[in-house]
């Protein structure tokens, strides 16, 4: 048999893990801050959603879903969201969505800005494109990998892999959106002395909302996704459930929790969706 | 005064415009030029200007470099060469801030596709030039109300875009223009996608509002038809140059070359031609003392047969006589005025053919032309009709 020879046999991890060392050492401030705003933006979800009483949740939802769905989707929201707490899941799904929600907002404070900006300057989407591209074909347990080893174990990188992982679509279609508002409402816009800003918030920003819309739905979903994925690294919640319950090979936990997420996933996808698309104009 | 004076206007579409200069100077064609640099003239030398309260057509078939003119004077096409003088000021040295000034106050621009916002309301659109000019809320509303009325859209003001008809949508173009009361209204093709019903009624309304306001209109158009309809002055546009500047009544009349003449010669000359432009000035008049004989001597050596009597002292018709009633007259020994007919027509130097056609069928007489102060100024005969109209 040939053997791969020891001789080529170099550690390359330890060279990364001492660059990772280094890093978090040297750029300390730098991490602590992200840390930090991760933990506010959290820490103030929690809050709000454990301080909503459940049954205000759930009239909450059957509301929205009546209002953009129609009542029979309304019910059935309603319908869900109860399971889930007969199933006693009610305080993981908040986490859920907490993290979730974190994520997505961070998600679209970043995303936005860097879609508009990649619109208007074409070098910035020429790097920002292949970035992209490479987020959205990786698997996304790869994110697990610099969240834990730039933040360790927790919630915090659990909200930052989410985040990253749920970055691209927001990113893609915000510059999609603004690209494609039509070149005569621009030119109508600036032919009555518009600033560039002021062409920006007037015009091409809700021009571009409806398509915007669909990429905050679609971030949303992936947050949903990747959230499951990092409760390995520490996120609590429902993916924590399912976790468990393959360690323990428990069926009836594995399947009520992971019913609940299914429950959570539909709800938050038609509920973004339709408000999407409310916004068309045409 | 001229409001707008455009001078060597030139605008090249391409990589290095500025080089492609040179061969536009020396007279290169259009098409030589895209042959051997693939680069496109939109317009070349262009040189007009339009008065203050004018509107001033510009007309040619499609590519023949309309939109690039005119979005050349506020600038949403920046020229290579030329200078676009607007009150004296050459916009094109305008910074940012100034460039923004001029277009916040002096000129507003109705697209071909309208241009709204589908995003906003009726009114919020109208309001758009206001908002961007600062005004508070109250004053944008009221103002924008009151534009929308005037163009004839009372109740429409919270619509979406989506629910107008293509003429209201343009209407709503219009009023967006007007709220800003701007000195300069720019119209690229605006009634081009309507339909030919709605095209008249706007091109109604507009000349309806234009009496009012008196605004400098440079108005963009493929159709002849309307060029002539609306324009005080047409300027022909082909290949990316001027042809011809004229009235319309003149262009009909003295087509600067053939492709002119081809461009006018489906045109309905009826509704365009006044009866000063066909009328035959020369006409033999006398008074009515004259002695029939003598009067038969003029009309044979002039070689027509009618005469008509005018009154010396002011220039008035008094009536028509044709040579045989003359002849009468000299035979029964009867005097001018007492066979004269005065059961003639007679229009105003500017009405159009397409009405003396009606009145030349109901009589048998020359029609009489007269001026502001009825004075007698020339006569159009059936034929003369006939001949105008080919
Ligand atoms: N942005 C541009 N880039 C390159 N070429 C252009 C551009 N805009 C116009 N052109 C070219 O300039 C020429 C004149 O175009 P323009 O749009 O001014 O014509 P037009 O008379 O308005 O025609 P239409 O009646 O079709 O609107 C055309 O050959 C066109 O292809
Ligand atoms: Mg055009």
């Amino acid at each position: 048999m040939f053997e791969f020879p020891q001789i080529f046999e170099f550690k390359i991890g330890k060279v990364v893990e001492s660059f990772v060392e280094w890093l978090t050492i040297n750029y300390a401030g730098f991490f602590d801050s992200i840390k930090t705003g991760i933990l506010f933006v959290l820490l103030k979800m929690q809050m709000i959603f454990e301080w909503i009483p459940w049954f205000v949740i759930i009239g909450i939802v059957f509301l929205v879903g009546w209002k953009v769905k129609g009542l029979k989707s309304g019910i059935a929201y309603t319908i869900m969201l109860f399971l889930i707490g007969v199933m006693g899941y009610w305080d993981q799904m908040i986490m859920t969505i907490s993290i979730v929600l974190a994520a997505v907002i961070i998600s679209l404070v970043l995303g936005i800005p860097l879609g508009i900006i990649s619109a208007y300057k074409k070098r910035v989407d020429i790097i920002l494109r292949p970035m992209l591209d490479a987020m959205q074909t990786m698997p996304s347990f790869v994110y697990l990998i610099p969240a834990i080893m730039l933040f360790g174990l927790g919630m915090v990188p659990a909200v930052f892999a989410t985040t990253i992982y749920s970055l691209p679509p927001v990113i893609r279609l915000t510059t999609l959106a603004i690209n494609s508002v039509s070149k005569e409402m621009k030119e109508a816009s600036q032919s009555f002395g518009a600033t560039p800003l002021q062409t920006l918030i007037k015009v091409e920003i809700p021009q571009a909302l409806p398509t915007i819309m669909t990429g905050v739905n679609q971030t949303t979903m992936m947050a949903m996704a990747m959230v499951v994925v990092a409760s390995m690294i520490g996120s609590k919640g429902l993916g924590y459930s399912v976790l468990i319950a393959i360690n323990r090979t428990d069926i009836a936990m594995g399947f009520e929790s992971g019913l609940s997420i299914v429950f959570l996933a539909i709800i938050i996808d038609r509920l973004t969706q339709s408000i999407g698309t409310k916004y068309k104009y045409d | 005064m001229s409001k707008i004076r455009v001078e060597n206007l030139t605008k090249i579409f391409g990589k290095h415009p500025k080089k492609i200069l040179q061969n536009v100077e020396k007279g290169m064609t259009r098409e030589e030029i895209f042959k051997m640099t693939g680069q496109t003239v939109g317009i070349s030398k262009v040189n007009f200007s339009v008065n203050e309260g004018e509107t001033f057509v510009i007309m040619g078939l499609s590519g023949s470099g309309k939109s690039t003119l005119i979005r050349c004077l506020n600038l949403l096409n920046k020229p290579t060469a030329g200078k676009i003088f607007v009150d004296d000021e050459n916009i094109i040295d305008y910074d940012k801030k100034e460039l923004r000034e001029f277009r916040r106050n002096k000129i507003a621009m109705v697209f071909q596709h309208f241009g709204l916002f589908s995003h906003k309301t009726v009114i919020e659109n109208v309001e758009f030039g206001l908002e961007v000019k600062g005004l508070s809320k109250e004053e944008r509303y009221d103002i924008s109300k009151e534009t929308l009325q005037a163009v004839g859209l009372k109740g429409w003001e919270n619509f979406r875009i989506s629910e107008l008809s293509g003429g209201m949508k343009q209407r709503v173009g219009l009023a967006r223009a007007l709220a800003n009361d701007p000195e300069i209204i720019l119209m690229d093709e605006p009634f081009s996608a309507l339909d030919p019903l709605i095209r008249r009624d706007m091109h109604s309304e507009l000349l309806d509002l234009q009496s009012k306001m008196k605004k400098t209109i440079v108005f963009i158009t493929h159709d002849v038809n309307e060029a002539f309809k609306l324009g005080d002055r047409v300027a022909v546009l082909k290949d990316g140059e001027i042809v011809q500047i004229d009235t319309p009544e003149e262009i009909i009349e003295n087509p600067a070359n053939d492709y002119i003449k081809n461009f006018v010669r489906d045109i309905d000359r009826s509704r365009i031609l006044k009866a000063e432009n066909v009328m035959k000035k020369a006409a033999i008049k006398f008074g009515k003392a004259l002695q029939p004989k003598i009067a038969i001597t003029l009309l044979e050596e002039a070689d027509v047969d009618y005469g008509f009597i005018i009154q010396r002292e002011t220039s008035k018709l008094e009536g028509i006589i044709t040579i045989d009633d003359l002849a009468l007259a000299v035979k029964q020994k009867k005097t001018i005025e007492e066979l004269m007919h005065s059961d003639y027509k007679a229009v105003h130097k500017d009405v159009y053919i397409k009405e003396i056609i009606e009145i030349a069928l109901d009589t048998k007489y020359p029609i009489a032309v007269l001026n502001d102060n009825e004075e007698f100024i020339g006569r159009i005969h059936r034929g003369t009709l006939l001949k105008a109209l080919i």
